[in-house]
């Protein structure tokens, strides 16, 4: 696969490229899901192919072929080439890259069982147990599951002389119980919702995760929420489980962070930012327990955005996004660096796969836990009149990331330290900085998760990836809750 | 890019790798472009090509899927071997059905024949590859884009977007027979014109790339921006909106994954004892129509079936969903048998196994004229207003409360105060959380469908909307 790379890149320079990266990708992946006590689907898939990215008369071009043969694979480096002087015609001024040493490197993420070679009677073994666990409580409708994995080797070559082969692993699964009764749909999801918990693991993942020890407690409270209260509606105090704080960090920090984003490049469909570049190193984005990093290295830990270097070749880093509330760095990548007088990219460009283009994304965006040991039920505890939440269950945000409103599948009414009385369909809205300025409690390590979230979108053509988040349950104060129903 | 001849090859080799009762092939095969672009010059420009083909095996009622993008025997072979082994070590699916040979792919239910209700045969089927778009060079897109920066520049705006073209195959081939092929052509523009704190977009996309005219989406694109410079802020509250084409297709797209006969089965759809009842307004009648000549998209479902004209909605009442084979069969042996309306294969199915069954995604709103209503442009909208908000785009959709079909949201780039029949400034733009079941009972006036498209749902054919009290429940700061 080197060989057919570094043909694309010696093809690129015939024509012309005056920089040159070719990124050979093999993917596979297995993917099984269950509905109420049957299979669901049950899918394995292989894509090969090879995207070659080019600048050429100071400008970007990128093509990218399922065929491997010589004659196609210069035939794309050609077409980039082209492409690129296409884009030349209309330009303002010509690409700039941040210097980066040439790495030639080998890497594979850590794990103990390669989950593709777990059988798949094992796999659907397990998934049935938790389906059949679910079902057996009355009043659940229905009962759905699921369990991925994904294998992504790729070969990285440059004119530069980068030479890297990495192979990641990620393994993900999860379960959703639903309740019709009346005019109300509930449901209740374990670990987490939209797909469950993801991570750069292999199938020890899964093994970890108590799927069938938590089905029938999840399936409980699914149809429990049919006698609860709504979630009333004005201010409150709240407190988040990680799960749900991690869906807010990436909607709320990790895009605004994203320097194409700030830069306009995004502004089409993503949006853009708040986060406009005066405010680097001057903005209060929250109090002073909130400290936050977008940390690529697998020391932060095996989340969906952990790698040893990026798709353009730079090495996994750590950098700080907020310190002590204080904003202070971005995502950024080798073309964007320079824009805010870094001398380096912070190792941030990805692609969805081999016919993608990489493009700034959310490595694993967390926030760090609180110092002072505490617990999520010494939180509540320590809170008279809260309301904790679980899960979530919607999610959305404006183009710029200011306004929020989450919607999470469950809660439970905080009074004197306890929990008094469950709630449904509770969600809470804001403005970002206003939001994680009210943080006034964070749990401590115990309580932190690497979170992953599978399905992030970005970009045109549309591509998804996985992020990761790690985060411990947190307090807010003075927070808008309810205004989801309002007036409905 | 691959044939028909040579993907018919390709599917005669993983009959002779398979030791399957049955087997299915669903071929599909793009060369997409795309040529992005923001600050006023290209930053993005890109193209690819890759055909997949998705093999199923079905063993007595296991049926699994395996997916390859390189046929060579070793390749094929390999995906041959995974799909059956994924098959093998289920159980056996009672509902599963033996996959249609190609007569009954084309057959269509004696329903059709019965005076309303019933799905209809698709009609003529109109081109849909124009080998004006499938040749498009990157250098072609290159000027065109030039033509839209020239706008931005004349009107002192930034602009970003993009400029893509595609050609698409797409077919199905199974051992009983049956043997589809489509391939058609897709261009598509969207542009975003930015000011000082003010924006606009526009979009459309069409087979026929000559059906573009970029130079007019810059210019109103432009013009929604320049217009809503320095927005004022409104309180949020029940305001009377007019929401254009693209905003109406984001956020009616919600509800029609509920249309399905596995969602109704599930009991997670919507439609759950609300089929047959009044449930819009009585001027909304809404039909699924491949065929529709502002429609784009293959004839067939993801088992090969023909897909068929279905009347959703007529006068306000939900009158049926749609179904895959299986899901038909299934229906008609359920409790809710005799509250769904028709039941029949529509040709809806998504390819199998799978834990969706089917959906419409051929959308199309009957003009008003369907009740006897005149149509009105949305500058009439706007003449006959006395207060209210018109909306350009929406975006971030997502649901609130799955039952009464709640969904939350964004309005964005070109939101406007309409007063005394004019519209009057920009505004600060709106969440909303707003029920479509609602929203559909209170439309007091539509547009002539178009083709619409946006970025939360798929294209549709759909009217500009002018509808009551919708319901915005904060404000952002922009």
């Amino acid at each position: 696969m080197k060989a057919t790379a570094k043909r694309a890149l010696d093809a690129a320079s015939g024509h012309g490229a005056t920089y040159a990266d070719a990124r050979a990708v093999a993917m596979r992946n297995r993917s099984l899901t269950t509905k109420n006590g049957r299979l669901g689907h049950a899918s394995e898939s292989e894509s090969l192919g090879i995207g070659v990215r080019v600048i050429a008369d100071g400008a970007w071009g990128f093509a990218a072929s399922a065929d491997l043969s010589r004659a196609s694979v210069e035939a794309a480096a050609a077409r980039a080439v082209e492409i690129a002087k296409a884009s030349a015609r209309v330009k303002r001024e010509n690409v700039r890259l941040a210097p980066e040493p040439a790495a030639v490197a080998e890497w594979t993420t850590p794990y103990k069982i390669d989950p593709f070679s777990t059988s798949v009677e094992e796999n659907l073994d397990l998934l049935l147990k938790v389906d059949a666990e679910m079902r057996a409580v009355g009043g659940v409708t229905l009962s759905e599951t699921g369990m991925n994995f994904q294998r992504e080797e790729s070969w990285f070559l440059s004119s530069e002389g980068a030479d890297i082969h990495q192979t990641k692993y990620s393994t993900g699964a999860g379960y959703t119980a639903y309740a019709f009764a009346g005019a109300e749909i509930q449901k209740r999801s374990y670990p987490n919702s939209f797909g469950g918990q993801w991570q750069n693991r292999g199938y020890e993942l899964i093994e970890e995760m108590k799927l069938l020890e938590n089905a029938r407690r999840v399936a409980e409270e699914t149809v429990a929420l049919h006698h609860a209260e709504q979630c009333p509606e004005g201010t409150a105090t709240i407190i988040l489980d990680g799960s749900q704080l991690g869906l807010q960090i990436h909607e709320s920090i990790g895009h605004p962070i994203e320097l194409d984003r700030v830069l306009g490049m995004e502004a089409n469909f993503a949006g853009t930012s708040f986060l406009t570049l005066e405010k680097l190193g001057r903005l209060r984005y929250g109090s002073e327990l909130v400290n936050v990093v977008a940390d690529a290295r697998q020391e932060h830990g095996p989340g969906l955005g952990t790698f040893a270097y990026d798709d353009e070749g730079v090495a996994a880093q750590s950098t700080p996004i907020i310190t002590n509330g204080r904003f202070t760095g971005y995502l950024s990548s080798r073309e964007t660096a320079h824009t805010i007088g870094a001398t380096r990219s912070g190792g941030t460009l990805r692609a969805e796969g081999w016919n993608r283009l990489p493009m700034i994304r959310m490595t694993n965006v967390s926030i760090l836990p609180g110092e002072k040991p505490l617990s999520l039920e010494q939180l509540i505890a320590a809170t008279d009149d809260g309301i904790y939440m679980e899960t979530n269950k919607s999610w959305s945000i404006d183009d710029k990331r200011y306004n929020f409103q989450f919607g999470c599948e469950i809660a439970w009414e905080i009074k004197h330290g306890k929990r008094v009385r469950m709630l449904k369909n509770p969600s809470y809205s804001g403005i970002t900085t206003e939001f994680w300025n009210s943080m006034d409690a964070i749990c401590s390590r115990e309580e932190w998760t690497l979170w992953g979230t599978p399905n992030c979108g970005k970009g045109q053509p549309q591509q998804v990836v996985g992020t990761g988040h790690g985060a411990s349950p947190a307090r807010f104060r003075n927070v808008r809750v309810g205004s989801a129903y309002k007036g409905s | 890019m691959l044939t028909q001849e040579q993907a018919a090859d390709i599917f005669d080799r993983i009959r002779r790798f398979s030791s399957a009762d049955e087997v299915e092939a669903i071929f599909n095969g793009s060369r997409f472009a795309l040529t992005r672009f923001a600050n006023n010059a290209i930053h993005q420009n890109v193209e690819e090509e890759n055909s997949v083909v998705s093999i199923r095996t079905n063993f007595g009622g296991r049926t699994a899927r395996s997916t390859a993008n390189q046929f060579d025997d070793e390749s094929l072979r390999r995906a041959v071997a995974a799909s059956e082994s994924l098959a093998r070590v289920q159980e056996p699916d009672p509902d599963l059905l033996p996959m249609p040979t190609a007569s009954e792919a084309d057959v269509c239910e004696p329903s059709e024949k019965a005076a309303g209700g019933g799905a209809r045969s698709t009609r003529a089927f109109t081109a849909r590859f124009f080998e004006e778009t499938a040749t498009i060079t990157p250098s072609d897109r290159a000027e065109v884009v030039g033509h839209i920066v020239s706008v931005a520049d004349r009107h002192h705006l930034t602009t970003a977007g993009i400029y893509s073209t595609s050609e698409s195959r797409e077919g199905i081939f199974n051992s009983g027979g049956l043997a589809r092929w489509h391939q058609q052509t897709l261009a598509e523009i969207s542009i975003t014109m930015l000011a000082a704190d003010s924006s606009g977009w526009q979009k459309l996309n069409s087979p026929d790339v000559r059906n573009l005219d970029a130079r007019r989406l810059a210019e109103t694109a432009a013009q929604k921006a320049v217009e809503s410079a320095h927005p004022r802020e409104i309180a949020p509250g029940k305001y009377t909106v007019i929401l254009e084409p693209a905003a109406v297709l984001d956020i009616v797209g919600f509800m029609f994954w509920d249309y399905s006969g596995v969602a109704i089965l599930d009991q997670r759809s919507f439609l759950n004892d609300r089929i047959g009842t009044q449930l819009f307004g009585k001027n909304i009648n809404i039909s699924d129509d491949v065929a529709h000549p502002l429609q784009a998209g293959s004839p067939f479902d993801g088992e090969g079936m023909r897909r068929q004209r279905v009347p959703l909605v007529e006068n306000g009442i939900v009158r049926r969903v749609v179904y895959a084979r299986a899901t038909a069969k299934k229906m008609r042996n359920s409790e809710y048998a005799n509250r769904v309306g028709p039941i029949e294969p529509t040709g809806h199915g998504f390819p199998l196994p799978n834990e969706v069954g089917e959906m419409p995604m051929n959308i199309v709103f009957a003009s008003p004229e369907a009740v006897s209503e005149k149509p009105q442009t949305v500058e009439e909208m706007i003449a006959s207003t006395e207060r209210g908000v018109l909306v350009t785009r929406l975006w971030y959709i997502r649901e609130v409360d799955p039952y009464e079909k709640i969904v939350t949201g964004m309005t964005r780039d070109g939101t406007f105060l309409v007063e005394n029949g004019k519209v009057q400034c920009g505004l600060r733009n709106f969440r909303f959380n707003e029920s479509l079941i609602s929203m559909l009972s209170k439309v007091e006036a539509m547009s002539v469908p178009v083709r619409a498209c946006g970025e939360e749902s798929f294209d549709m054919v759909v009217p500009a909307m002018k509808v009551g009290e919708f319901n915005f429940t904060e404000a952002t700061k922009f």
